[in-house]
């Protein structure tokens, strides 16, 4: 009475050792059956897949024009996620940078305010840059601060001080910094990033980060204590590392990347200062270097593969008429598959036959 | 030819559980009988404790069946589990601290609502019946180590299990709580109550068992009856090979005082005193061996001198050999490291504490070195070198010096923490349960390393766990019980009865 009904009918098994080809495997596995997926949902509106798929590409990498658009939307998603990455290795959960952006922007932009017209644009630029990184850096500091001196959660802590800094600057809005029709005025030509290849220069600034960011991940004492403190803090106490204050230096540091890129895009892309200004970027650049896996050369190609989707997506809107709702869900397919991925990659299942079978063929 | 076999309680037929890669048991047949004592003996990493959590419902085998009274099963839950009357008493205990004794033998059944009182007095009856101590009615917050893994095993019993699983019971007790848990076994056996219990203590093998299974890197070795063997024997069943079980114990001549702890006091978040008025002198050329039921304040102990546990009260005056006294209290790791204090600590959570897991051996050689050299990059050549010199002389099993230790077994990782704290060439050498979960091969490298220190010069320190040990390899043998010194014995004149005695008391008074 061997009875095989009872037998579980998926088991799940710790995978070890697994080779790189087959992890790329089942990543590529999991883009397509996201863009399967994501072909019903076209199918609904009435528009060919394939079509609407093609669109996609064509409307973010099919002409000089939409390429330099990607690369501008890519830009911010980039400097953010290597700004993230330290505080994630550290497992310091910074859920912050849509703030520390605004920070940096709004310190930007006191600058253009203060001193536009009464230097030379070069000092304007370096003193704007300089400003976010210090208004984008003590806006990081802040929380860790606090979960250095009173082991608060960085979680609320950081997500918090988004909501403080964007009411600030909605204020700024409308209050003392009011242009014309409540909104703020144009930065002056001079406090503007000179454009490179037909794109703001803000992609080489990314692109210097992205060496610096490596480098200081890999091969500096800091980096070292980052990744120790992100793998056991009573490991980091017993070397005699002082972890509170490299809780509050890499905050900083973390804070202050995320204000330049406040800084590039305010300069470079917007002209001007708004609320919005951070437009969800520091959000999704969490996704974008938890996807990377924490490393800065893979954030360029994940980041650009995102710029690729929203542009697709706004392009799908105009030229097929594809709500671009549905375009977001697509979006969410693919990432959503992208992560879930790794889950088979570090997990497989066992089939309750295939199990059997094995045990039969032992015997 | 049926009516031949022995129908066992609970037959293992080729099980076979896989880990990934790792095959924790390998085709493993063994079988139970009523009013019979089975020993699972196995060095730690053998696959014991995954064997038993297949019959406890917590894994599911592979490959391989499961017969209770001779009818195949499947054990897919705990709560199947108890359907065949099985009951595992887990090394860690799982109980509600806030609940009573018999609140925590119901919880979870389920069957409407409890008459605390008839409960109170099943317990009572089944204590009663085997020769159990316990006060159904008091809490657990309450009781001692040993009355806790009481109220487990009256839990499994009130549910009525037959066939008990006691996986290492006696970690936690002293020697005379020991032979009182063994007494109750016999009670049961006598009652016709099927008893495995797993273990790597060969004493406590030839003591308490009627057959020994004996367990090898996941693969079954044999059965063997107890009165047939012997502890050389088991031995050599359990490593492989023949290896003598002597601890070379060589005297240091004139050894001069090292550390000077007077007075130490450490209050816990919580405000509890782990450590009252601890005193003590560590020679150079000695090891000092601490005793203790776990939880009487080593941890804090070696953390405090280390710099990592707040310090309420006392002294730790450091004299190295040129003689400047050195005053530890109130120091920061880095602050005890820059004041020249050579000091080498192996705790106790190897990879929460002393190693990096996620890195190899030369990111965790860096752990010691990372700030030395000038400006902001990282030294990677001499932490490189070492590891590979570590990798060599002590032998460690890994592809590389970069990969994971958190992936190595357990040996390795504590050759690799070891290694890298005797390279410091320290003066004071303290290490937690420095062999916990090794084989005995590397755990007899550890002992050698430590007898090496000790004839370098320098001060050891070394809380154990297992006595016997303890007795062979220390110079002096210093015992806590609840936080304080109970007493500081001569290894070498010492007996266990006498360290076992001091374990629960201090200044002949029972401790609470």
């Amino acid at each position: 009475m061997h009875n095989e009904a009872k037998t579980p009918l998926i088991r799940l098994a710790k995978r070890e050792g697994i080779r790189p080809a087959s992890t790329w495997l089942i990543r590529i596995a999991s883009i397509l059956v996201a863009l399967i997926l994501g072909s019903f949902i076209i199918m609904i509106t009435g528009v060919n897949p394939i079509e609407a798929y093609g669109t996609m590409i064509k409307g973010s990498l099919g002409s000089k024009v939409y390429l330099q658009q990607t690369i501008k939307i890519a830009i911010p998603l980039l400097g953010c996620a290597l700004a993230i990455a330290p505080c994630f290795k550290m497992r310091f959960w910074n859920i912050g940078a849509e703030g520390q952006i605004t920070a940096g922007a709004l310190a930007a932009t006191f600058v253009v305010r203060q001193l536009a017209g009464k230097v030379p644009s070069l000092v304007l630029l370096i003193l704007m840059a300089l400003a976010s990184l210090i208004g984008g850096g003590i806006w990081g500091l802040i929380p860790g601060f606090f979960k250095a001196k009173w082991n608060t959660n960085e979680t609320l802590f950081t997500l918090m001080m988004n909501y403080i800094i964007i009411g600030v600057v909605a204020w700024l809005q409308i209050g003392p910094w009011q242009g014309r029709q409540g909104r703020m005025a144009q930065f002056p030509a001079e406090a503007i990033l000179p454009k490179v290849f037909g794109i703001h220069c803000g992609w080489i600034i990314v692109l210097v980060l992205v060496v610096v960011v490596y480098i200081y991940m890999n091969h500096t004492k800091q980096g070292y204590e980052i990744a120790v403190i992100g793998d056991s803090l009573n490991t980091a106490r017993y070397a005699g590392m002082n972890v509170g204050g490299i809780m509050m230096r890499t905050m900083f540091l973390s804070g202050a990347v995320s204000g330049l890129v406040g800084f590039i895009v305010a300069s470079g892309a917007n002209g001007t200062l708004a609320s919005d200004i951070a437009d969800g970027v520091g959000f999704t650049a969490i996704t974008v270097a938890w996807l990377s896996q924490l490393n800065s050369f893979v954030m360029i190609v994940i980041s650009m593969l995102l710029g690729i989707l929203t542009m697709g997506a706004d392009t799908l809107q105009t030229n097929l008429n594809v709500p671009v709702s549905i375009s977001h869900i697509i979006i969410g397919l693919l990432l959503f598959c992208m992560l879930g991925c790794e889950f088979f990659i570090n997990y497989r299942m066992i089939l309750r036959s295939k199990a059997h079978g094995k045990e039969a063929a032992s015997k | 030819m049926a009516a031949l076999e022995t129908v066992y309680a609970i037959e293992l037929r080729n099980i076979t559980k896989r880990f990934g890669s790792v095959v924790a048991n390998d085709g493993i047949c063994l079988g139970l009988q009523r009013g019979k004592v089975l020993a699972l003996l196995g060095e730690n990493g053998s696959g014991k404790t995954t064997l038993m959590n297949m019959l406890a419902g917590i894994y599911l085998p592979d490959e391989g069946e499961i017969l209770a009274d001779g009818e195949p099963v499947t054990i897919r839950s705990p709560k199947d589990s108890f359907k065949y009357k099985i009951g595992m008493i887990h090394q860690h205990f799982k109980l509600v601290d806030v609940f009573t004794a018999a609140e925590n033998i119901v919880l979870g059944l389920n069957d409407g609502k409890h008459d605390m009182k008839a409960v109170n007095a099943k317990v009572r009856e089944i204590c009663e019946r085997y020769g159990f101590d316990i006060d159904p009615t008091k809490k657990i917050y309450d009781m001692s180590v040993s009355q806790k893994q009481t109220v487990e095993i009256v839990k499994v019993l009130y549910r009525g299990a037959d066939i008990l699983i006691l996986d290492e019971p006696t970690a936690v007790l002293t020697p005379q709580e020991t032979e009182r848990l063994f007494d109750v076994l016999r009670n049961m056996r006598a009652d016709g109550k099927a008893i495995v219990i797993i273990t790597h203590k060969l004493n406590e093998v030839m003591a308490i068992s009627d057959e020994v299974a004996v367990l090898r890197k996941g693969k079954y070795i044999g059965t063997v009856k107890t009165a047939e063997t012997t502890a050389q024997q088991l031995t050599d069943m359990m490593v492989g090979r023949s290896v003598t079980l002597n601890i070379d114990r060589p005297k240091y001549e004139n050894p001069l005082p090292r550390m000077k702890v007077e007075g130490l006091t450490c209050i816990n978040g919580e405000g509890i005193k782990k450590l009252k008025d601890v005193s003590f002198v560590a020679m150079g050329g000695e090891i000092l061996g601490v005793a203790g039921i776990a939880g009487s304040g080593q941890k804090e102990l070696l953390e405090s001198i280390a710099g990592l546990c707040p310090i309420a009260n006392g002294s730790i005056l450091y004299t190295p050999i040129d003689g400047n006294e050195t005053q530890l209290v109130g120091k920061t790791p880095k602050q005890i490291k820059n004041a020249g204090v050579a000091l080498a600590f192996v705790p106790e959570d190897r990879l929460g504490m002393g190693l990096v897991g996620s890195m190899g051996m030369t990111g965790n050689m860096m752990l010691r070195s990372w700030k030395k050299g000038w400006g902001p990059f990282v030294n990677r050549k001499d932490p490189e070198n070492l590891a590979n010199k570590i990798w060599h002389d002590l032998e460690v099993v890994t592809p590389s010096v970069d990969f994971p230790v958190r992936r190595m077994s357990g040996g390795n990782v504590q050759k690799v923490l070891v290694g890298r704290e005797i390279a410091s060439a320290p003066s004071v050498f303290m290490s937690a349960y420095a062999v916990r979960g090794l084989d005995i091969n590397t755990s007899y490298t550890i002992y050698n390393l430590m007898t090496e220190q000790k004839m370098r010069g320098a001060a050891v320190i070394f809380v154990g766990e297992d006595l016997d040990v303890l007795l062979e390899l220390c110079d002096k043998i210093l015992v806590l019980c609840g936080g304080e010194v109970s007493g500081i014995v001569d290894a070498r004149t010492a007996t266990k009865e006498e360290i076992g005695l001091l374990m629960t008391t201090v200044g002949g008074k029972e401790a609470e």
